[in-house]
């Protein structure tokens, strides 16, 4: 080849057309906005029916998570997503969605090692740095607690 | 009006994380699942300097759903159990702070996939 | 290389219903409404739309299973398993061959070249893919909402299968180049068409300096599918050299689909996606001597999910198939 692949390289960057901000971003903030506003309704709605606040969060989350697993069994989850980009992405239906969609993809494998066996294949790394960061946190706390009393 | 003010801000605020994701996207090369990893990550050490939960307080359901929230919940349990249970606590706080979200998924994802066949995406814009 | 004799005997393409929602559609001779095709699993399907494209090869030609020599077939999947479950029951002789969406020139290059040398009489070349059975292996779950970057491509759902032998009638197979792998230094999965341009360059270029030929001696170049992305580079690859490709140039994952309407990105992709606009559109322009010479260039992304996450890069290739309404001399 005549070409470098750092010239092929810059070549492809001005050939490959990037998202077209002005659409994805709004798009993203809409979808993703209603969703955190559907999170406050329900957190009132708990509440004024007498939870306490962290029970009110967790029925809060695990509705939520039902409604996007159910939208993601119905198909509508990934074709919303097509056009909300980041939208359905963070909250946590979208943490919801990547534990529905590989357990249904995987099915055909078998239920203990399809299903089971790939259901965190994407959402799996979230627990991984979740739960460490936590427990770090965990440990500088407990220390500084013992320098602090 | 103090109700509507609430919602609004619970949209904006929560809009806002899902916006700074997208941005992510589109100008790193940062893949969904680095996104979310990030995202928690980033909510458990905003709520371990204490700004999360001040957020919270205003936006609501704006700070609770992104998965930053997550991650918080994850610092809050985390530092309760170990004001309660010591050093151990630090192995047991985030489970269980995080325990209704993370069943939820599991059991409703378990049954989706039992009542649901995986589906071919349409084309179609 | 050159060959004298070969021709494609018959030819026949299966399509799903977004390909034939395309611009060609009604061009296919089988039309699989149902993109699971009444199977338990997306890999069966496939294996059924390969199973048919053949089925209508044999049909056309008029000939039995017994009669074919040989069968060189390939597709996406780990073990092409499109090809050789879809292929089994035919007890016809089979090569399994991968060479990502460049496999049915590879295919037809084979498969000519062993007529040529008179090894065999007659051979079927035959590709598949599937969108939800790549989607499945290289990227993510169906349901999953991840989002598609502009330069992303469709995999296509299509089949296409042909008969290679004698026949003394066109199309004419008249001459092929095989591509060599080159390397971009492309690491972004979701840019296949900036990893096989390289290739395709390469491989036209060396082919028409074989022949000596220029691309207007071409009714077409045709390439595999290197979309949008990837032909804008091939564009400007020639354009380094002086040679304007455009005006002789079309790309089969930009025409399976409709852009404007089906939400494709930078175009179609697979194997099935050339082997299909092959097989359903242009065999048929050739035979009736619409269009005289045709250059034919699969290209391919030798991509493997593992080394790219290992931080590797993608390799491309493509093979080139010459092919004309009038018999060589």
């Amino acid at each position: 080849m005549n070409i470098s692949n750092e010239e092929y390289g810059e070549l492809t960057k001005r050939r490959s057309h990037n998202s077209k901000l002005c659409k994805t971003v709004p798009m993203a903030f809409l979808i993703g906005g209603l969703i955190c506003t559907l999170g406050e309704a329900l957190l009132n709605l708990y509440g004024m029916a007498g939870l306490n606040k962290d029970d009110a969060g967790a029925l809060t989350s695990i509705t939520l998570v039902f409604l996007s697993i159910l939208f993601t069994g119905l198909e509508w989850y990934d074709r919303i997503a097509q056009h909300a980009g980041a939208g359905t992405l963070v909250p946590i239906t979208g943490f919801a969605n990547a534990v529905a969609s590989p357990a249904l993809d995987f099915k055909s494998e078998g239920f203990v090692l399809g299903l089971g066996a790939k259901m965190f294949v994407i959402a799996g790394p979230v627990i991984v740095y979740g739960i460490s960061a936590s427990v770090v946190y965990g440990i500088i706390y407990y220390i500084v607690g013992l320098f602090t009393k | 009006m103090d109700m509507f003010l609430e919602y609004v801000w619970a949209f904006l605020i929560g809009g806002a994380f899902c916006a700074v994701g997208q941005l992510l996207i589109d100008l790193t090369k940062l893949t969904p699942a680095r996104i979310l990893v990030s995202y928690v990550v980033a909510g458990v050490v905003l709520g371990a300097v204490g700004v999360y939960d001040p957020l919270i307080e205003f936006a609501g359901g704006g700070a609770t759903v992104p998965l930053t929230g997550f991650g918080n919940l994850l610092a809050k349990g985390v530092r309760e159990a170990v004001d309660q249970h010591g050093l151990i606590g630090a192995f047991m706080g985030g489970f269980t702070a995080s325990a209704a979200g993370i069943a939820a998924a599991v059991f409703f994802g378990l049954l989706a996939a039992l009542c649901f066949k995986s589906g071919s995406k349409i084309n179609e814009t | 290389m050159c060959f004298r004799k070969p021709s494609v005997i018959a030819y026949a393409a299966v399509v799903g219903k977004a390909e034939n929602e395309g611009p060609y559609g009604g061009e296919f001779d089988e039309v699989v409404e149902d993109n699971k095709a009444g199977s338990d699993t997306w890999e069966q399907a496939e294996s059924l739309f390969q199973q048919r494209a053949v089925k209508h090869v044999l049909r056309k030609s008029g000939l039995e299973p017994d009669r074919i020599d040989l069968m060189i077939a390939g597709d996406l999947l780990n073990q092409c398993v499109g090809s050789s479950y879809g292929l089994k029951d035919y007890f016809i002789p089979y090569l399994g061959i991968y060479g990502a969406c460049s496999t049915f020139a590879e295919g037809l290059l084979l498969s000519a070249a062993l007529v040529n040398a008179g090894y065999i009489d007659t051979a079927i070349a035959s590709t598949s893919s599937h969108f939800s059975t790549a989607e499945r292996q290289f990227r993510f779950p169906l349901n999953y909402g991840g989002v598609r970057t502009p330069t992303a491509q469709w995999t296509a759902t299509a089949a296409g299968a042909a008969l290679v032998g004698f026949s003394g009638k066109p199309p004419f197979i008249r001459a092929a180049t095989v591509g060599k792998i080159e390397d971009m230094g492309i690491t972004d999965l979701n840019n296949m068409g900036a990893a096989m341009a390289g290739a395709a360059y390469d491989t036209l270029t060396r082919h028409m300096k074989h022949r000596g030929t220029h691309p207007q001696d071409y009714d077409v170049i045709i390439t595999g599918d290197l979309g949008q992305v990837g032909s804008d580079l091939l564009y400007d690859l020639f354009q380094r050299d002086g040679v304007s490709l455009k005006e002789h140039h079309k790309d089969c994952g930009l025409m399976i689909y409709d852009r404007a309407t089906q939400d494709v990105h930078a175009g179609g992709s697979g194997c099935g996606c050339s082997a299909s606009m092959m097989c359903g559109h242009f065999f048929k322009r050739i035979q009736s001597g619409e269009l005289k010479r045709v250059l034919y260039c699969a290209t391919g992304a030798l991509m493997s999910p593992t080394v790219v996450q290992q931080g590797g890069s993608i390799p491309g290739i493509a093979h080139c198939v010459e092919i004309s309404s009038e018999a060589g001399g």
